[in-house]
């Protein structure tokens, strides 16, 4: 079951690496979520969030079945994360101008606060997650048609 | 106000910079474009993105300058070195006077003003409901940029999705 995958690394690096990509992506996911809290954001979770994929795709090769993800859906989901910050944008004409935070601020120091913030960062994390994934994948189907 | 201004000048230097004939004017109508929407990001408060806007427009400006200077100027030396002399010493002047009354205006070296970080030090938490200040500045209070940055990200892979496709390249190894 383990060893029957030729492509990709060593027994040792697809076993460590199955182990620990799901906790990978719960650790973006924190970051992103709680951007607006602890250090972090949507910048830095999505690359976590992003390296988890790429992580699982490296040790198991480009035949593995992560790399069935199409292109076409990954940056389907990326330009879902850019409209959303847009839409999170121009919510604020709602209230007058650009940008303008109009969610109830909330109480300090709790998960749901600071009104538009964590939206803004969880648009950015699939944004900035799903681009760098889409990156990857392009240049790992590339090497396959090449061949 | 300022910002229609912008945006008619904007509008009629790029008509321009097609409707041209010469390539060189060309270019230059297209620099006043990026000029002027470095004073529009200006206006409406995003000076990050301002200064990202000035350095990469006058990269791009000096390479297409480079590239077309050659190519189809017809460069008319004889004859008009009196006009040529003078209209380049009224601008180096004008360039002068302004650039003075610009660096007169620049706080002293080692005292910089606290005007506007005092306030997202003292109000940032308040204001936005973030307890990370970086957040609150990077979404909030420049969220602008933030945006543009995310654009420059989104073409960026546009761009790399453009060049990796694979559609084009079947089509072109099978004619």
């Amino acid at each position: 079951m383990i060893g029957q995958n030729k492509q990709g690394m060593s027994v040792i690096v697809q076993t460590v690496s199955r182990l620990t990509a799901g906790m990978i992506l719960v650790f973006g996911i924190h970051i992103v979520l709680h951007g607006h809290l602890s250090p972090g954001g949507g910048f830095a979770g999505g690359v976590i969030i992003a390296l988890a994929f790429v992580n699982l795709l490296i040790a198991f090769g480009s035949g593995s079945g992560i790399s069935k993800i199409s292109v076409n859906l990954a940056s389907n989901l990326e330009t879902i994360g850019a409209i959303m910050f847009l839409i999170v944008a121009l919510m604020g004409f709602l209230g007058g101008t650009f940008f303008l935070n109009i969610l109830s601020k909330g109480e300090s120091f709790s998960l749901f606060s600071a009104g538009t913030i964590p939206l803004s960062n969880i648009s950015i994390g699939l944004k900035v997650g799903v681009g760098l994934f889409a990156i990857f994948l392009a240049l790992v189907l590339l090497e396959r048609a090449r061949k | 106000m300022e910002l229609h201004i912008l945006l008619v000048f904007m509008i009629f230097a790029a008509v321009m910079a097609i409707e041209v004939k010469d390539l060189f004017s060309s270019v230059i109508a297209m620099g006043s474009v990026g000029f002027a929407l470095c004073l529009a990001f200006l206006v409406l408060k995003a000076p990050d993105l301002a200064i990202i806007q000035l350095v990469v427009e006058l990269l791009c400006l000096i390479i297409l300058i480079r590239a077309t200077i050659n190519k189809d100027l017809p460069l008319v030396i004889e004859g008009r070195w009196f006009f040529n002399t003078v209209s380049t010493l009224i601008f180096i002047c004008a360039f002068l006077f302004f650039a003075w009354l610009a660096l007169s205006e620049l706080p002293k070296f080692g005292e910089p003003i606290m005007a506007v970080v005092k306030k997202y030090l003292e109000e940032g938490s308040e204001k936005t409901g973030a307890v990370n200040l970086v957040t609150a500045v990077v979404l909030d209070f420049r969220a602008y940029d933030t945006l543009a940055e995310a654009a420059a990200l989104f073409t960026a892979i546009i761009g790399i999705m453009a060049i990796l496709r694979k559609s084009g390249r079947k089509n072109h190894e099978d004619a």
